[in-house]
């Protein structure tokens, strides 16, 4: 599985009047594996949604290759699923098949086989037949996750997957991350846990003015940090000052 | 005691009455079902008060006629529907208010159109009465119903997925819009036919009482949908007996009793019931 590259142009992404991202401009090679970063209100999520074509560019062009639009899969940050509707585990996962299925196109007894095989992958095994309505907050994820398992789109958006969840989901669904890594799919995860972005990531895209993009390393220095207000340490720090 | 119950329908208009209010029972509780799962239910209220003045332009225009005033309640209705989507996208959310502002004035206007013409006795339109059941209007009970069921089969799973998140289906390029539309077309559909029998003002009781009394039965979406209709063809029945014997509007007797139905499963149903499961309801 070896998608088109994404090309940003120049984009500018604008809510309202304001522009909340200048001029981005770089590419998401096929395979790579980046986190998007940067302080509150810097634009992560706005940057997924106009990859997903939910937000338009005020300027600029995306190009992604020819990309369907089913082919990028987005997963929201706190999703807007309604947790009290009245369906089980399975028949969410097998939803996520609509993206590639289209609203008419039957979901048969092969596709439910996808399903649980997909709640199997996120240690879901014998969840299936359960409503979401009783699930945690990490199982829920564990649900998305598989979901994004089976629409099996090529480029894959993930809005701080792991904001809410335990350690052992961490662990868990990053190992997921990985396998799609692995797969070959281009991969954006918006994510705050700047130790998670050094261990698990090669390549950051930090959401400042201007936005830094390159590999990890040269992205989280200190000075980078500091200038996205994100430094770990206090900003004070002599040490760091001058280093602009 | 059964032949209380048994006796009224050995009567032709009490037969039609029930068929009409049988084949509602059917189409219209699946829809009460996914307008509750909406958090619409304030929709079914504004709706029944939206379609009274287009049935009254309907009996201007068109006479007397089941269909001429039930293609202007259709029409009503779904103008009703578009506007106050409209309203709240331009002004920014708090759609309940501008329903509330739209109904109103739907409500004023279809009762004074309707009392300025001779011939149309307002009680019957606004409760329903078994008597005016024809032929016509139980044909078009019957029509309506077999659109909606074969309509909410078509639109099953794009509903549920929109109903369930919206996000998703517009992030995988779904058009939720039509489907909700859609569904709104259904509900303005069936809450029309069931004025004659119903009236206008308890046509909507037969969708939604069954359908909030499902919630305390069952956990899966089918289950609610089987028992919400279950519920109705009882309300159905036990309503209309009750119409002919005490001798009141088919309308309320028919919403009477399913509200002691949703009364009893609100008490001792298996789910989130007052007696049975103290588990919250979502």
């Amino acid at each position: 599985m070896t998608p088109p590259p994404i090309t940003l142009d120049r984009v500018t992404l604008r809510h309202g009047r304001r522009d909340i991202i200048r001029d981005l401009s770089g590419v998401f090679a096929p395979g790579s594996l980046t986190a998007l970063i940067g302080p509150n209100g810097s634009g992560k999520t706005t940057l997924l949604r106009a990859l997903t074509r939910l937000h338009a560019p005020a300027r600029g062009r995306i190009d992604r290759g020819g990309l369907a639009r089913h082919q990028i899969a987005l997963l929201p940050q706190a999703s807007a699923m309604d947790r009290s509707f009245p369906i089980t585990c399975r028949d969410v996962v097998a939803l996520g098949m609509t993206a590639r299925l289209g609203p008419f196109r039957a979901i048969g007894p092969s596709h439910l086989d996808t399903a649980e095989q997909a709640l199997a992958s996120v240690g879901m095994h014998d969840h299936g037949r359960r409503p979401i309505g009783a699930l945690s907050a990490g199982q829920f994820q564990r649900v998305l996750f598989a979901r994004m398992i089976v629409q099996d789109a090529p480029v894959l958006l993930l809005d701080e997957p792991f904001s809410a969840v335990d350690s052992t989901t961490l662990t868990d669904l990053l190992a997921i991350l990985r396998t799609w890594h692995l797969q070959g799919r281009t991969i954006v995860t918006v994510l705050h846990d700047l130790d998670l972005v050094h261990d698990a990531f090669l390549r950051t895209l930090m959401l400042c003015e201007p936005p830094v993009w390159g590999t990890t390393a040269a992205t989280l220095t200190e000075v980078n940090r500091h200038r996205a207000g994100l430094s770990s340490r206090p900003s004070w720090s002599p040490r760091h000052q001058h280093a602009d | 005691m059964f032949d209380l119950v048994l006796d009224p329908f050995t009567l032709p208009f009490m037969r039609r009455a029930l068929a009409g209010c049988l084949v509602l029972s059917v189409a219209a509780p699946p829809l009460g079902v996914f307008l509750v799962l909406r958090r619409m239910s304030l929709m079914s209220d504004v709706m029944q008060h939206g379609v009274l003045p287009g049935i009254a332009l309907g009996a201007m225009v068109g006479g007397l006629s089941v269909y001429a005033m039930g293609f202007g309640g259709v029409l009503a209705g779904l103008a009703i529907a578009l506007l106050a989507g409209f309203l709240s996208r331009r002004t920014g959310g708090r759609e309940d208010s501008q329903l509330a502002g739209v109904y109103l004035i739907a409500l004023a206007a279809g009762v004074a159109l309707v009392s300025s013409q001779r011939g149309i006795d307002l009680t019957h339109l606004l409760f329903g009465s078994v008597l005016a059941v024809d032929d016509a209007a139980l044909f078009g009970m019957a029509g309506v119903a077999t659109v909606t069921v074969f309509g909410l089969a078509i639109i099953w799973r794009p509903l549920i997925l929109e109903s369930l998140d919206p996000g998703f289906m517009a992030a995988t390029g779904g058009h939720g819009a039509i489907w909700h539309l859609s569904f709104l077309a259904l509900v303005v559909l069936c809450v029309v036919s069931g004025f004659v029998a119903l009236g206008t003002l308890m046509a909507v009781g037969l969708m939604m009482l069954p359908a909030i009394a499902a919630r305390h039965w069952s956990d899966s979406l089918s289950g609610q949908m089987t028992m919400a209709v279950v519920l109705a063809i009882l309300s159905s029945v036990g309503g209309l007996t009750v119409a002919f014997n005490l001798d009141v509007p088919a309308g309320p007797a028919i919403v009477l009793t399913a509200g002691a139905l949703w009364a009893v499963s609100l008490i001792l149903g298996p789910h989130a019931s007052l007696l049975r499961d103290r588990r919250q309801i979502g």
